[in-house]
């Protein structure tokens, strides 16, 4: 299959690394922003291929992780009203909110449908006008234009019936953040390769001038991320803090300019909470003023409550690049995908679900 | 080594109860076998062999609750048939008889009930399966999904012949039949209406004369599964664990078509997870593999086979794989069902 055969490609693959290892003279921290990303380093293996000097941590790029449990919570809140059909992702389903999660809902007779794009959601609207439908507009910015769009298309045929429970988050300033940090080891960043097709990477550039820190936009597939391991190895053997594209095929540096115009149009950019690191200023989008009637948190009014994660689960520290998911003491034990304490271990590209998923041999053995 | 996972306390049926993962298991260890515990369904086979009058009987029953009804390369109507013939068949069972159960919904239009029965039939000649009795319920409208069917299969074990999935053996050789992921993305495909530059096809099919072929070659077999829901993994994962051995598989050498591929790649799925009504995998010892894969070949429904790994004493109750680029990972078995993703 084109564009995806030759990324899987062993022998590309082994070049690459080969390369990697002759220029790696010194021991690196580099974080793969994007879940995605974690998901392919553990899927093949990638850690256990490139120098033992190079260290690995994993990035916050989760949207499903980072979703805050009060978000949760109020999305079951209103899935639970029997007017409501409440839309969203498939993999939102299974998090945990604090007390149940929305597949519960659904099994307890609420409204709750999968989908694959948000304009879906829309259709269900037109399809049932005596309903109220929800749709759980969750994600970077990779998902937020399709997402704004089907706001814009609600409010065009006036579907009032229609809105979006919005908690969309940004990426740099979580890595602004994670860079301020006294406790910071990352010396260099793989910028997620999604989020880069929507804004291009002309904002990541001020983020290397800023903190003197190499950046380099990477794909999803093996190949990407070997190329990209090696790109920023290759700038910090040199001293040079630059951003740079690997994932040419996709990402521009000026971005998708039409979908950032309708994102500039739906959204305006607000403090955003992210589970697992807390508040983080200027970090999300919420619905502009003119869109308030599709706008689920002001049209069912919820209060905002305030939730305890698990005592012992560190997915602060693991999202934030402080922690592998393997030390944390409930790994595995008392956290797993069927039972999780956390976010990191809900959803599939979580980190914590990734080293579960690909790794616990080795892991509870070493 | 395994971690012990906690049950998942829940005190309603999640949909994932019935998508053949770890949710399944746990519904059928904890409330079924209990409840009717015997030595015959503790082999937790895909059919109960008893031995009748000195004739070695498998039974099978199946509930099929598929929509839509009609999919490109069969429906609801063959694929209970498939199903359960497909149940007999991986006991070794040559196929006889079976029941058909419907429970429809009322309001279902005539001119459907037909058409499924009609399909029903016909698939029953195929297999050369006769249909000895049945039973009709129907229920308000909204209480049901159009059709369900129950089938309940029955098929005479030939003399010596003795397939289970505790039976592998290591040192056994993984054969698969054929390219995997076809039934699950033509029904996904079709009840999503996602369209995709090539069609998707079901690959539902009585393997009945398959495994005929294979054990006529060679007696040398150990397990058979046909890997319906829950797909290949969670079909060697059952293995792994009933037979108390490992499983090492070579992702270069799984078979996925190109259209099931992209349309996996596009929904972010894992074609391994993913169900098939028309494929089988056999553990068959190492001598004989040569034999039976060559059978397979030379047979319409396996000419695809191939070797996809070995079955070994290492890592007891695990399956791995070999990625494509070396290392091995784990192949877990899901909770539920497979989800699409966001991003």
């Amino acid at each position: 299959m084109k564009y995806i055969d030759e990324y899987r490609d062993a022998k590309i693959a082994r070049a690459l690394l080969a390369g990697l290892e002759r220029k790696t003279t010194r021991p690196w921290v580099l974080m793969e922003i994007c879940g995605g990303q974690t998901h392919t380093l553990m899927r093949y293996g990638i850690d256990t291929l490139i120098p033992p000097q190079i260290e690995l941590v994993h990035g916050p790029g989760c949207p499903v992780c980072v979703t805050p449990l009060e978000v949760v919570d109020k999305a079951i809140q209103i899935a639970s009203q029997p007017e409501v059909i409440f839309v969203s992702y498939g993999d939102m389903l299974r998090v945990p909110g604090s007390a149940t999660d929305l597949l519960r809902v659904k099994a307890s007779g609420g409204d709750v449908r999968i989908a694959y794009s948000p304009m879906e959601a829309v259709k269900i609207a037109r399809a049932n006008p005596e309903r109220r439908v929800v749709f759980f507009g969750i994600g970077f910015e990779t998902t937020a234009p399709a997402n704004a769009m089907a706001v814009l298309q609600a409010k065009r045929e006036g579907l009032r019936n229609f809105s979006m429970l919005v908690s969309h988050v940004l990426v740099p300033p979580a890595i602004s953040l994670l860079l301020e940090s006294p406790a910071n080891r990352v010396q260099g960043f793989i910028a997620p390769g999604h989020v880069c097709t929507v804004m291009g990477y002309w904002e990541y550039e001020v983020l290397s001038k800023q903190y003197r820190v190499p950046i380099v936009v990477g794909g999803f597939e093996p190949v990407d991320l070997i190329e990209a391991i090696g790109m920023l190895v290759t700038q910090l053997e040199e001293g040079r803090a630059e951003t740079e594209n690997q994932y040419v095929r996709a990402v521009s540096r000026e971005g998708n300019r039409a979908a950032q115009k309708v994102l500039r149009e739906v959204f305006e950019v607000t403090d955003r909470k992210w589970r697992g690191i807390g508040m983080i200023p200027q970090s999300g989008f919420r619905l502009r003023a003119e869109f308030a009637e599709h706008d689920a948190e002001r049209i069912f009014g919820l209060a905002d409550t305030v939730v305890e994660e698990p005592a012992e689960c560190i997915s602060a520290q693991v999202l934030q690049g402080l922690k592998k998911p393997v030390d944390c003491p409930a790994f595995g034990v008392r956290c797993t995908p069927e039972h999780p304490m956390g976010a990191p271990m809900v959803s599939a590209e979580g980190a914590c679900a990734a080293y579960y998923q690909y790794r616990r041999d080795s892991v509870k053995s070493s | 080594m395994m971690c012990p996972v906690p049950l998942v306390t829940t005190d309603k049926v999640l949909l994932g109860h019935g998508s053949g993962g770890k949710l399944s298991a746990e519904l059928i260890e904890s409330i079924f076998l209990p409840a009717f515990r015997n030595p015959v369904l503790e082999r937790l086979d895909d059919q109960g062999v008893v031995s009748i009058g000195g004739a070695k009987l498998a039974v099978t029953t199946d509930s099929f609750v598929v929509k839509p009804l009609f999919f490109r390369g069969g429906d609801i109507g063959s694929l209970a048939v498939h199903g359960t013939v497909n149940d007999l068949a991986m006991g070794g069972a040559q196929p006889l008889f079976l029941t058909v159960a419907f429970i429809l919904e009322e309001g279902l239009p005539m001119d459907t009930l037909r058409r499924v029965v009609d399909s029903l039939a016909g698939a029953a000649r195929a297999a050369g399966v006769q249909i000895i009795t049945g039973d009709t319920k129907v229920v308000e409208k909204g209480s049901g999904d159009g059709i369900f069917i129950n089938t309940t299969g029955i098929g005479l074990v030939p003399e010596g012949v003795e397939l289970s999935a505790s039976a592998a053996r290591p040192g056994d050789c993984v054969i698969l039949s054929g390219p995997i992921g076809e039934h699950g993305m033509a029904i996904l495909s079709e009840r999503e209406g996602l369209e995709f530059e090539t069609e998707l096809e079901s690959d539902s099919a009585a393997l009945d004369t398959l495994v005929a072929a294979m054990l006529a070659t060679d007696r040398r077999i150990h397990t058979l599964r046909d890997p319906t829901r829950g797909g290949v993994s969670s079909s060697l994962n059952e293995i792994a664990r009933q037979s108390g051995v490992g499983i090492e598989i070579e992702e270069s050498a799984i078979p996925v078509r190109e259209a099931v591929r992209g349309a996996c790649e596009l929904l972010g799925l894992d074609p391994l997870y993913v169900a098939n009504e028309g494929k089988l995998i056999a553990m068959v010892d190492a001598a004989a593999a040569g034999a039976v894969l060559a059978a397979m070949r030379s047979h319409p429904l396996g000419r695809d086979g191939c070797v996809i790994g070995s079955v070994t004493a290492a890592h007891p109750g695990m399956v791995t794989m070999r990625t494509l680029l070396g290392p091995s990972r784990i192949v877990d078995m899901l909770a539920g069902d497979q989800l699409p993703r966001i991003c």
